[in-house]
């Protein structure tokens, strides 16, 4: 179990280390409390993944340069 | 002048008089108006461009060679930049050059002659890069799994742009950011390369977001539509990206070099979607499985554990049972006690009665022991004797004794005995014999050495009045000469005769009978 603050990690980062939680959970090998702890860790993991998903926001902007090439600000894109 | 103008008659009195200046611009014009456009295919020799930008460069086959100029503008126009060796088809027009009475053409495009010819630059190009290590494995980066922005790099109208955002939006909606540039035709690879250095430029999370992964893309077209993803600036861009990069340039079958670049190759732009980002569905259906498998797992685990331990606790016995078994084993030996103790009575009774106390076996053993004694009091004065004996040879063996002494006495003796029998005379006689015969060596030595031998050779030795004569003078005034033979002397008187040449000499001859003497040594030595 690493100790990496769930919120800071990104979708994969929470969904391998949740696989691994559910394989340790599965082999059932882990004492009572540690299975307690690593399920409370597993519930947290699972909400990180599923608030990563619920992110699956649409946008899309056109970059607009400046005279020197480099981009300026966004537009929409008309297709 | 007269002469000349005889010399040139009729022919040059009609025809125009051109100054240099106006055949010069007479030719260009013919030449210009006669070859305004044309396509000239050859080998490009030399080539070189001036500070002022523009290009100069040789065209040439296996028999004439025809300059070839790009004036600055025209050169950032062309769409395939000249290069030693490549075989061209260069499109202009025919001009000339008054200053060095020179013709030749303005380039206004270049094309590689042949798909073959483009190919071979081509591979010619990969090589050169891949040289240099762009290509290499070990400088892709891993797409990342779930990319938050997603840079387009393509043209904003178009195909490529609506199949991309229509797969993102299928798999997994996306902030994308697309950087519109021209894919195709003069200034796009310039203008891909500053998209793709443009995007790294952003910073992660900045009011323009940078993207965390980007996507290089144009539809299927000719190996000349697409050539601008062939250009090393193209090329380079996307190696030095920091961002990882997948690039769809064409069909599955177009490979172009920013594909050897990219960290990633898709075959069309729909696929570069689909290696962008998961399926949204699938991870939701996966971590709902997780989330599943694990509230399953650790109700399971919990199940296990209560079990265990309903088992656990009907295993275990009731406290009566406990105690009952070692109860009932203290009753039986209860009971049996009192029998036990006095069988055990009874039984050493009998023991005792086997073997009674008699005084017999104490008086044998004192017998042994008093015969033990006794045959120890009667060794004990041999075994002194034998000590003292004993002591009595050792003190013997220390004796001085004379035999010993005459023996070694005797050894001596025969030791002089020895050395007295070495001591014999010979010893002397046999050196002074040696010395002997040494001294009648020498003397023999001597003898031959001496005028005595000489006289057995029939020499004889004159003397007169015991002095050696020499010469006939002296002989002649002796009274008595002396003549001594090799076995004796005889005397003869001398009588004169034969003056020979020695008389003049005869005051000299008295000197030397003077210093002649001794004799015998004047003569001999």
């Amino acid at each position: 179990m690493s100790d990496r603050p769930v919120e800071e990690m990104s979708f994969e980062e929470a969904i391998r280390e949740l696989e691994t939680v559910v394989g340790k959970l599965e082999r059932g090998d882990v004492a009572l409390d540690d299975s307690i702890a690593l399920y409370e860790r597993g519930a947290a993991l699972k909400a990180r993944c599923e608030k990563k998903l619920a992110e699956a926001e649409e946008k899309v902007a056109k970059i607009t340069q400046g005279p020197d090439g480099q981009a300026q600000g966004t537009a929409p894109l008309d297709g | 002048m007269d002469l000349f103008e005889d010399d040139t008659p009729g022919t040059g009195a009609n025809a125009h008089e051109f100054t240099v200046s106006e055949i010069s611009g007479a030719v260009k014009k013919t030449i210009e108006s006669e070859f305004g456009y044309v396509r000239v295919r050859g080998e490009v020799g030399r080539v070189t461009v001036a500070r002022t930008g523009h290009m100069y460069f040789d065209l040439k086959d296996d028999r004439a060679v025809l300059s070839a100029v790009s004036w600055k503008g025209q050169v950032a126009k062309l769409a395939h930049r000249p290069e030693e060796g490549m075989e061209v088809i260069a499109t202009g027009r025919m001009t000339t050059f008054g200053p060095q009475s020179r013709y030749q053409l303005n380039v206004e495009e270049v094309v590689p002659a042949g798909a073959g010819a483009l190919m071979a630059m081509l591979e010619k190009r990969r090589q050169a890069l891949a040289a240099e290590g762009l290509f290499d494995e070990g400088r892709k980066r891993p797409i990342p799994f779930l990319p938050e922005i997603i840079g387009v790099v393509t043209s904003p109208t178009g195909a490529v742009i609506r199949d991309i955002l229509h797969r993102l939006r299928d798999r997994f909606p996306r902030k994308v950011l697309v950087w519109p540039v021209a894919v195709q035709g003069k200034g796009s690879a310039e203008q891909v390369a500053a998209a793709i250095r443009g995007f790294n430029a952003l910073t992660p999370g900045g009011a323009l977001p940078r993207p965390d992964l980007l996507i290089v893309a144009r539809g299927g077209g000719s190996i000349e539509d697409l050539w601008g993803f062939n250009e090393e600036i193209v090329v380079r861009a996307a190696a030095e990206s920091r961002i990882p990069l997948i690039s769809a340039v064409g069909h599955e079958t177009d490979t172009t070099l920013i594909d050897h670049a990219a960290d990633r190759r898709a075959p069309t732009p729909t696929a570069a979607a689909e290696m962008a980002v998961p399926v949204r569905a699938e991870l939701l259906a996966d971590l709902a499985q997780l989330g599943a498998r694990m509230a399953q797992s650790q109700r399971g685990g919990l199940d296990r554990r209560a079990e265990r331990l309903r088992d656990l606790a009907r295993a275990l016995p009731r406290p009566e049972a406990l105690l009952a078994s070692p109860a009932q084993r203290l009753d039986s030996l209860d009971t049996r006690l009192p029998g036990a103790l006095r069988a055990a009575i009874a039984k050493k009774r009998i023991e005792l009665s086997d073997h009674p106390l008699r005084p017999g076996l104490a008086a044998r053993a004192v017998e042994r022991a008093r015969d033990r004694l006794a045959g120890s009091t009667a060794r004990l004065p041999g075994a002194h004797r034998a000590g003292l004996s004993q002591k009595r040879l050792r003190l013997e063996g220390l004796r001085l004794r004379p035999a010993a002494l005459q023996t070694a006495l005797r050894q001596e003796r025969r030791n002089l005995d020895r050395l007295a029998e070495r001591l014999r005379p010979d010893l002397v006689t046999t050196r002074i014999d040696r010395q002997r015969e040494r001294l009648d060596a020498l003397e023999r030595l001597r003898g031959t050495l001496g005028y005595e031998a000489t006289l057995a050779r029939g020499y004889a030795v004159v003397r007169a009045e015991g002095a050696l004569v020499t010469d006939a003078a002296t002989a002649r005034e002796a009274k008595l000469l002396e003549v001594q033979f090799a076995d004796g002397r005889v005397e003869a008187v001398p009588t004169g005769g034969g003056a020979g040449p020695a008389t003049p000499a005869k005051p000299k001859k008295q000197k030397k009978q003077e210093t002649a003497a001794p004799p015998e040594q004047g003569t001999l030595l």
